[in-house]
């Protein structure tokens, strides 16, 4: 059943999430429309990964909704997510790869264990998707511990989408990375997703990789989203904030506690 | 003031104590429901059982042998107090297999298994693969706790069944090759006094101090937290705790079976 394209793909309203006395989202809204691509910035702590981390039932809002193509997720059984689980693909930070696990079983992963794949389907999938990232065959058999950081962004993004997920969640992509080597991840992420049509959340603070990868942009502060709009409009958002982030500079409205 | 302090320091203590009992409880419930429940990850279970039993065999083997001999040498050096000698077979066999065989192996499996279960599991915490899995549609309870407590659970009788033998192995080689006492009398002597209830109560404790070991490793590593110094700590907890639960297990079977 092909999906409303009216009804948001992922719906955040007003999420509020703390760890004991620290407020990390206080209100937070995000509506992410099919194949729309969305990146959130928005300074380190300011609760980024968390908001991610609500939509994979990783961390349950203290209140308010979560939604997936309509269906609310805070609250339901491990049972009930699973489905939902399904849809998802994620790059994470550092690509977080199974150390206990070839390059090739890492990309196999979801489709051996989740779809139920045997492992002999799987294998020429998974090379083909390396392919897709610009990996050859002879990195397959290599474990994660061999590969350099880029290498690893790469099986983490073949990874993430080897299952052909509807909604594909990249967290800081070009962190730890060379400029080059960033550019070379942020086209690969726009290929990959224009590929499969998926829709695409991202965070991250850096400007060009947002600028890329972005149809709309929204910034995170202090709990809520502050500014969203075109990715284009950035630099004429008329907001002090945004203005502050995307120039990088130490004078503004966002002060930053430096403790000597 | 000092004394309400004080007093609030207790309290805290206290709550602490009943918040980790009642985390660890629903831990337990929760991986021992994955144990019973489909789908099993067999390939996963071949493989602990193989890190878990043959792996540790040579250590198992080792503190068995070397305990058999000891063993032998002190209840003869005791029992000659006495001119009870020839008791020393029929004690080493009691010994070993109801005591002796079981603690010894649960404890060394606690170091080396416990203790790299815990950092196995603590290091895919904090590198965040714990999260990929979740993301991969895959339950971390299914795929990593559950196939560690079940070739635990199975394959600590084995080793405490082999250690057993080793041990008498041990005894035998000092009561013959040291005090002279002829091979045919002290094999007879070993096992005409062995009962059945001697074996069985080792391979139930056995089976006990392996859960005990799976438990302790997969919960202090599934709850660490930062980075390189979390998982030390986990790692130290798994071992630590695993080897109080099980001389305090040890004592309540033994209960169980032999009080009168």
């Amino acid at each position: 059943m092909a999906a409303d394209p009216r009804v948001p793909k992922v719906s955040l309203r007003d999420v509020h999430v703390a760890f004991g006395p620290k407020k990390v989202l206080q209100g937070f809204d995000l509506d992410v429309m099919p194949g729309e691509s969305v990146v959130v910035i928005g300074g380190s702590g300011t609760g980024k990964s968390v908001m991610l981390k609500c939509l994979l039932g990783l961390v349950t809002p203290d209140r308010g909704s979560v939604k997936i193509d309509g269906q609310e997720v805070v609250g339901i059984s491990d049972q009930e997510r699973e489905p939902i689980l399904r849809k998802f693909g994620m790059l994470f930070q550092y690509a977080a790869l199974f150390d206990s696990l070839t390059v090739w079983e890492n990309v196999a992963f979801g489709l051996t264990q989740a779809k139920g794949m045997t492992r002999a389907d799987a294998k020429p999938i998974a090379l083909k998707k390396l392919a897709q990232v610009g990996l050859g065959a002879d990195v397959a058999e290599l474990s994660p511990a061999e590969l350099s950081g880029g290498m690893k962004k790469r099986v983490g993004l073949a990874r993430a989408i080897a299952t052909e997920p509807e909604i594909i969640l990249f967290d800081e992509p070009t962190t730890g990375l060379d400029p080059i080597m960033g550019d070379v991840i942020n086209d690969l992420i726009v290929a990959c997703v224009k590929d499969l049509g998926a829709t695409a959340i991202s965070i991250t603070h850096d400007m060009a990789s947002a600028r890329k990868i972005a149809d709309r942009v929204a910034m995170l502060y202090q709990g809520k989203a502050i500014w969203q709009g075109p990715a284009a409009a950035i630099d004429k958002s008329g907001n002090p904030y945004v203005d502050q982030f995307i120039h990088g500079r130490a004078e503004g409205p966002i002060q930053v506690e430096v403790h000597a | 003031m000092i004394a309400i302090d004080f007093l609030a320091a207790i309290g805290r203590l206290f709550l602490g104590f009943l918040r980790a009992i009642g985390t660890l409880s629903l831990f337990t419930a929760k991986a021992v429901s994955h144990c019973a429940r489909p789908p099993f990850y067999f390939r996963s279970i071949g493989q602990q059982m193989l890190v878990i039993g043959y792996f540790s065999l040579p250590v198992v083997g080792l503190t068995a042998v070397f305990t058999g001999m000891v063993l032998a040498l002190q209840i003869y050096e005791g029992s000659s107090r006495f001119n009870a000698e020839s008791a020393v077979a029929t004690i080493v066999v009691i010994g070993i297999t109801r005591e002796l065989g079981p603690v010894l192996a649960g404890l060394m499996v606690a170091g080396r298994v416990g203790a790299a279960m815990a950092a196995e599991i603590g290091t895919m915490r904090v590198t965040e693969q714990i999260d990929a899995l979740t993301t991969l549609a895959t339950d971390p309870f299914k795929y990593l706790v559950a196939p560690r407590l079940i070739a635990s659970t199975l394959m600590l009788p084995v080793l405490v069944l082999i250690a057993d033998i080793i041990g008498v192995f041990g005894g035998y080689i000092i009561g013959t090759g040291k005090l002279g006492f002829n091979p045919a009398t002290y094999l007879r002597n070993t096992a005409d006094f062995l009962e059945a209830i001697d074996v069985i109560t080792g391979l139930v404790k056995a089976a006990a101090f392996g859960f005990i070991v799976a438990l302790m490793g997969c919960y202090h590593g599934y709850s660490s937290k930062g980075g390189a110094q979390g998982v030390g700590a986990a790692t130290t907890n798994a071992v630590v705790s695993a080897s109080i639960l099980i001389l305090a297990a040890d004592y309540l079977i033994t209960e169980l079976f032999f009080s009168k």
